[in-house]
């Protein structure tokens, strides 16, 4: 286990010593849980038009697909006009674009980007590399099938896709979750088991916390 | 690099120069000649500059060959140095004070290749994977596919098309 990870005595400001132990103290323990629907349907439509109309995406690129979000941010493309911005830390972000590859050390990374993200969340999943491996099919070191660690809503095929097939996935993830389809974080909440299984099958040196709200 | 290799061979049992282009040359040297040949070539010869330190598996030979490049910056000219060592037990001295990245490139190949370098620094921590347990994966009796097929989920329905086949289905339908 990591070193900050482990329980050690700290002095604090006033001189009194006392014991930290890192991964109770310092994360909330609480399995996720599932987010009921409003009380009736037409306020959780609109909700889900408010939702389906703000996209702020995580700007964690972790494979060569990443290279094509940032033509998005420019111009060219624009994707700010369809109300979709990259925002910089999970907090502030509600998408997460897996774009590309994932090897088992991004993996990990982005299972603790994805769980501090707040909910309702959405991950898509950018290239073929995402869906069944691409080009990375018999590599020893690389995620297949991104599907079974985290909950993806959309997938975009390519190797790599376009900006403009990025785009035209974007406004596909805002009718899902218009139709109330995206319900990524509460399928989560729900297999919580199943995901930390899997992700533990691949992920050797589990030195985190198991969830990392 | 003709006039450098008979010039290094009167000091240093070297073996057949390969010259890849002018400026570009490879030589093998015995591995206990290996760190004052490295000290001549640094301090005398101009070559200050360690570009890079690799290695190749010759599972057949049972061997390990290491390479170091150097880069001579002044003359724009670059020498490789071959050394071979055994592949069980593999160890190599270590360079790391003559050129500090050198650690950096010791641990990679101790991870991917299972060569240990003592006294390299932080030599045996992960560098680039984490966790692994099988045998270092750039050793060639490690076999990808079956690590991939055993450790990952595949999603059924994967088809692989051997690309010449297919472009002369594509190019060329009813031939064959
Ligand atoms: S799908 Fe292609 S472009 Fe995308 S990460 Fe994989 S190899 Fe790279």
């Amino acid at each position: 286990m990591k070193e900050e990870l482990k329980i050690r005595v700290v002095k604090g400001p006033d001189g009194v010593e006392f014991e930290v132990e890192p991964l109770r103290d310092y994360y909330c323990e609480a399995a996720p849980t599932v987010m009921p629907g409003a009380y009736i349907k037409i306020v959780e439509d609109m909700f889900n038009w408010a939702r389906s109309e703000s996209i702020w995406i995580l700007g964690f690129g972790t494979g060569c697909g990443a290279i094509e979000m940032r033509p998005l941010m420019t111009p060219r493309f624009d994707a700010y006009r369809y109300g979709v911005q990259w925002r910089p830390t999970p907090r502030q972000a509600n998408l997460f674009v897996i774009s590309g590859y994932l090897s088992t050390k991004t993996l990990k990374r982005a299972i603790r980007a994805y769980e501090q993200m707040q909910s309702p969340k959405y991950v898509i999943g950018l290239g073929s590399c995402t869906i069944n491996g691409g080009m990375y099919w018999d590599s020893y070191n690389t995620i297949k099938r991104l599907d079974d660690y985290l909950p993806v809503d959309l997938y975009i095929a390519g190797c790599m896709p376009r900006p403009e097939a990025l785009l035209a996935g974007f406004m596909d993830m805002k009718k899902l979750i218009r139709a109330g389809r995206g319900e990524g974080a509460n399928l989560y909440a729900e297999n919580f088991e199943w995901y930390k299984a899997n992700q533990k099958r691949v992920i050797h040196d589990w030195d985190m916390p198991d969830y990392n709200w | 690099m003709r006039e450098l290799h008979t010039r290094l061979g009167k000091l240093f049992p070297l073996g057949e120069l390969t010259e890849q282009r002018t400026n570009l040359a490879f030589v093998s040297v015995p591995q206990e000649h290996l760190r004052a040949l490295l000290l001549h070539l640094r301090d005398r010869e101009g070559f200050t500059h360690l570009v890079l330190l690799t290695a190749v598996d010759w599972l057949e030979e049972g061997q390990f060959q290491l390479t170091y490049l150097l880069a001579d910056r002044k003359n724009a000219r670059d020498i490789g140095l071959r050394v071979m060592i055994p592949r069980d037990g593999a160890t190599m001295q270590s360079i790391h004070e003559l050129w500090p990245t050198a650690a950096t490139y010791q641990r990679e190949l101790r991870e991917m290749f299972g060569i240990d370098f003592p006294g390299s620094p932080r030599v045996e921590e992960d560098f680039i994977l984490e966790g692994w347990r099988d045998i270092p994966p750039y050793r060639r009796d490690f076999d990808t596919l079956k690590f991939a097929v055993e450790n990952y989920s595949q999603r059924p329905g994967r088809e692989t098309h051997d690309p010449a086949t297919h472009m002369k289905q594509q190019l060329y339908p009813g031939e064959n």
